[in-house]
């Protein structure tokens, strides 16, 4: 591919900007969800009445796509471990990103049914 | 020409920083910048701390610690056992009873708030250009963090199941 002006990091850019974004995502959550939990000192209906937000068919598909991101930042941040402190890290970190996103693809599919069960019951019924 | 080169103070670039060697008299010292490294008064003799340096060990340790602490969070309250459909207050208090996932929670909160602080004031960092924009969205993220840190251990903390 020829020389162009466009920045092309290929996968360490990438993985980069992909951690960042869900670095981000994760935190904005990580606000909202200790405000909720904290209805718990105010009394048990305030805290049930958030929850039951929790098991609406949007937030549930939410909650999926939070652990989506949670995952890759969690198995990135792993990759990015041993690229920094394992000898041989810099020299896979390819490969390592596309373990990173074949073992993210397997535990999302795992865990389809179990987080969206809640919606998937609701609506087909079992 | 080799008369008015011996005027000149030549200074090795090793010794840029010194700022020796500058107003020759050459028209050109005009549009000599400042080397940046340049050592002022203002200039700290050395830094006290390694912040920078123990602020990246701290991601890369909090970060394994978190892996675990959070996917088992995930694991116990929306993947096993129905998912989302059964949690309610009467469930966080059972898991509360139990001093061993009140640390768990407690340890998750201190360590992914102060991982994800330290995250948005790297992006802050990266994006925000203005100086004061910098120190405001810092002081801003300070302030949430601190408050959401010290209301989520005052939950965890005076938790009353009977309430």
């Amino acid at each position: 591919m020829p020389a162009g002006t466009l920045y092309r990091g290929r996968e360490g850019m990438w993985s980069w900007v992909a951690h960042r974004v869900t670095g981000v995502l994760i935190f904005f959550f990580l606000f909202a969800h200790v405000l909720d939990t904290a209805l718990v000192r105010v009394s048990p209906q305030a805290y049930d009445s958030v929850i039951q937000t929790y098991k609406t068919p949007l937030v549930n598909l939410m909650e999926y796509g939070l652990t989506a991101a949670i995952l890759f930042h969690a198995l990135n941040g792993l990759r990015v471990v041993a690229v920094d402190f394992w000898a041989k890290g810099p020299k896979y970190q390819k490969q390592m990103l596309w373990s990173v996103v074949g073992i993210w693809v397997v535990l999302l599919a795992g865990a389809f049914y179990p987080i969206l069960q809640h919606t998937l019951r609701t609506w087909f019924g079992g | 020409m080799a008369t008015e080169i011996s005027d000149t103070l030549v200074v090795p670039s090793a010794h840029a920083h010194t700022g020796q060697g500058l107003g020759t008299g050459n028209p050109a010292d005009a549009f000599v910048v400042e080397p940046a490294r340049t050592r002022t008064k203002r200039t700290p003799r050395r830094t006290r701390t390694n912040f920078e340096m123990l602020a990246w060990l701290f991601m890369r340790l909090s970060g394994v610690v978190l892996v675990v602490l959070i996917l088992g969070h995930l694991l116990i309250n929306i993947v096993l056992d129905g998912g989302v459909s059964k949690i309610s207050f009467a469930f966080v208090a059972g898991r509360w009873a139990s001093p061993f996932w009140q640390g768990w929670d407690l340890l998750m909160l201190w360590l992914a708030m102060l991982h994800g602080a330290n995250g948005m004031r790297t992006v802050i960092n990266d994006y925000a250009e203005k100086d004061s924009t910098r120190l405001w969205l810092k002081l801003l993220l300070g302030a949430a963090t601190v408050f959401t840190v010290l209301l989520g251990t005052l939950v965890i903390f005076t938790f009353d199941p009977n309430i």
